[in-house]
């Protein structure tokens, strides 16, 4: 009997990854969760561990704390086949516009600290000539808006860097996949009145990441509709685009 | 957003609160699972959405003691545990409550007449009251507040965590036997000579009269020895719309309430019946509340004591086939002895419960027969009920100033109040 594969969830407190790792673990997968919030953390991992009868394991990891990520991934006792990074940081507009720290914490979460640590995966699974990598982006990256630009262009740079690594590791049957949930429904945004056509529910982005790692997809959005909506608003010509407030 | 329960009616404008305490203790609330319950007991201006937690905090394999969140739902725990040969020690007629709601409502099921009702297997749970002080409650840790809590309809605070036994079984099978009975009287009688059945519970036809009064078929069954734990849940059908008024009126629930019967072969027949189709048939079909039309319904459930069980029911049946205002459904069971929360619904005897589409004259009609249930020392079950008058709930949970009083001193009763707490005077 082969030995189950591991899945590694980064920032894995959130309800997209929570909802993704159970589909993992639904499908014989065992787990590394990994998250700032080590207490949340092991909760999650106790549910999972319950739930599906998997191993789980929970780590403490901090995407800005760059220089820990390779004696973190060191630390797994069996390498993973392959991971989801699940982590983000997205702090209001506004407010961060007047303070440079969010602004910072933004672009190291969501830019430096992914590519820090994917890069230490990348070689790794280029190295075994197997793996695949799931990150989670956002269509606010695919152009920048006012309501919302830096953030989006922090996960625009993800969203690049996600495509060249695909191209890189291509050659080594490594899959990498980008993913652009638009809205989701969590516990976060509970309170918030999002038009439900869409807004996806963290299980539907757990069920399109399960499917697209399979079928080798290379750029995903959860609900089709925002496909089209972006692809509006990116062609959009800045005579219009300008008048817009989005 | 617009929120109703499960009948549809009332509906009521609401907001949700967030996941974060902080944002809580402003103003009054209740908290809320799937939206279950029929009436107001769930409805306010502001609720607070329990079903993002939902996470099982530890299982003992030896005691089946399950400690979980309190939004898991209890077709989440049968999907797990019954492959590994654990089922609920005590299950609604609907799978799909949270676990917090079972506590709140302190629901019941077809074996109530032996194991008692979902609070008699909670071994403790966790209350949030305000100012997110955490209380744990058990019969031993702060007993009133366990006590108030198990039926109390959330007016005690927010359950977080429970922890409760789940059973041990050895099939996903169930062996049922059908009784057909003639009328009332022979419907009694089997239900006695069937009482050491784990499981029991009569379909009655409401609309029968004369000499069939209270025909029924009794189903009474219990898990298989033998058979496999392969348990899967289904793909569900769905009412894709509200059905147009006209459709449920009596005249076709009188042929449908024929068909079922007629269908049923005469005296006793066994069946072979998974859990779904044996608790839970009307999960089957998703949405089934929407064929009632766009105005809702109103579920009537009511209890007798025994010893005035069998000439009230035989009244109020009388009353309920002359009204012909058609109940799709309607549900007798035989209960247990009843237990020490303050406001639970079962106690020894008798009860029924009925669907009714809401239409004109209802309310008044709904009252009387409530009426007639209070002078005869029976109450009506909050967690259905959304026309039950201060009065007659007054009379009947002869707990309630207990209830009252605990609210008033823990000031639960700033923070925590429905439509149903306003409406009784909670």
């Amino acid at each position: 009997m082969t030995e189950s594969p591991w899945l590694l969830v980064l920032g894995a407190n959130s309800d997209m990854a929570i909802a993704t790792a159970k589909r993992y673990a639904q499908a014989g997968f065992n787990l590394y969760l990994a998250s700032r919030n080590l207490e949340e953390c092991e909760k999650n991992a106790t549910d999972i561990r319950l739930r599906y009868q998997v191993e789980v394991q929970s780590f403490k990891f901090d995407a800005q704390d760059f220089i820990s990520h390779a004696d973190f991934y060191a630390s797994l006792v069996v390498r993973p086949q392959g991971v989801v990074l699940a982590f983000g940081f997205m702090a209001d507009q506004k407010v961060a516009q007047n303070d440079f720290a969010l602004v910072k914490a933004m672009i190291d979460i969501n830019y430096t600290g992914a590519v820090s640590i994917l890069e230490i995966i990348a070689a790794d699974f280029e190295q075994r000539q197997s793996g695949f990598i799931v990150g989670i982006s956002s269509v606010a990256g695919d152009r920048g808006r006012m309501s919302n630009y830096i953030y989006g262009s922090t996960k625009a740079a993800f969203s690049n860097y996600l495509a060249g690594l695909r191209h890189r590791l291509i050659q080594s049957s490594v899959s990498v996949l980008t993913i652009k949930p638009g809205f989701v429904a969590t516990k976060m945004t509970a309170d918030l009145d999002l038009p439900a056509k869409l807004t996806a529910k963290p299980e539907q982005v757990a069920n399109t990441i399960f499917k697209a790692v399979e079928e080798k997809k290379s750029t995903v959005y959860v609900k089709p509709i925002w496909r089209l909506i972006m692809l509006i608003i990116v062609h959009l010509p800045n005579l219009v685009f300008h008048k817009t407030k989005m | 957003m617009k929120l109703s329960g499960w009948g549809r009616f009332p509906v009521v404008d609401s907001w949700a609160l967030g996941y974060n305490h902080q944002t809580w203790w402003s103003e009054s609330f209740i908290a809320t699972g799937n939206h279950r319950s029929y009436g107001d007991a769930a409805l306010a201006p502001v609720h607070l959405p329990i079903l993002p937690r939902n996470r099982l905090i530890a299982f003992n394999e030896q005691s089946g003691l399950l400690t979980c969140e309190a939004g898991i739902l209890l077709s989440e725990i049968i999907e797990m545990f019954l492959p590994r040969g654990w089922f609920l020690a005590v299950t609604p007629g609907t799978k799909l409550i949270s676990v917090g709601g079972a506590v709140a409502s302190d629901v019941h099921g077809k074996n109530h007449h032996i194991q008692g009702c979902f609070s008699e297997f909670v071994e403790s749970f966790k209350l949030v009251v305000p100012n997110n002080q955490t209380k744990t409650c058990s019969r031993i840790d702060n007993p009133d507040l366990f006590y108030a809590t198990c039926g109390g309809m959330g007016l005690t605070g927010i359950i977080t965590q429970v922890s409760f036994y789940l059973k041990p079984v050895k099939s996903q099978w169930i062996e049922q036997t059908t009784i057909k009975t003639a009328n009332l009287k022979h419907t009694f009688e089997a239900f006695e000579q069937y009482q050491d059945s784990p499981y029991s519970v009569a379909w009655i036809d409401c609309l029968a009269s004369g000499e069939s009064l209270g025909r029924s078929l009794l189903m009474v069954g219990d898990f298989a020895q033998d058979g496999d734990l392969d348990y899967q849940a289904k793909n569900n059908l769905t009412i894709p719309m509200d059905f147009p008024s006209f459709v449920l009126n009596s005249l076709s629930v009188k042929v449908f309430n024929s068909l079922y019967y007629g269908k049923a072969k005469k005296g006793e027949s066994q069946q072979r019946l998974g859990i779904d189709a044996f608790f839970y048939p009307l999960d089957a079909i998703n949405d089934w509340n929407r064929i009632y039309g766009k105005h809702g319904f109103v579920q009537f459930q009511f209890i007798l004591p025994k010893a005035v069980s069998f000439d009230g029911l035989e009244v109020m049946l009388k009353r309920i086939s002359q009204s012909g205002m058609g109940s799709f459904l309607a549900v007798l069971k035989l209960y247990g002895a009843e237990n020490q929360n303050w406001l639970s619904f079962p106690m020894g005897g008798y009860s029924l419960a009925l669907d009714f589409k809401m239409q004109s004259g209802l309310v008044t009609f709904i009252r009387e027969l409530t009426d007639l249930v209070v002078q005869l020392g029976g109450r009506v079950y909050l967690a259905k009920d959304a026309l039950l008058t201060r009065e007659q709930f007054e009379q009947s949970y002869p707990k309630v100033e207990q209830f009252r009083a605990l609210r008033k001193d823990m000031r639960l009763d700033a923070h925590f109040q429905s439509l149903l707490s306003q409406r009784l005077g909670l």
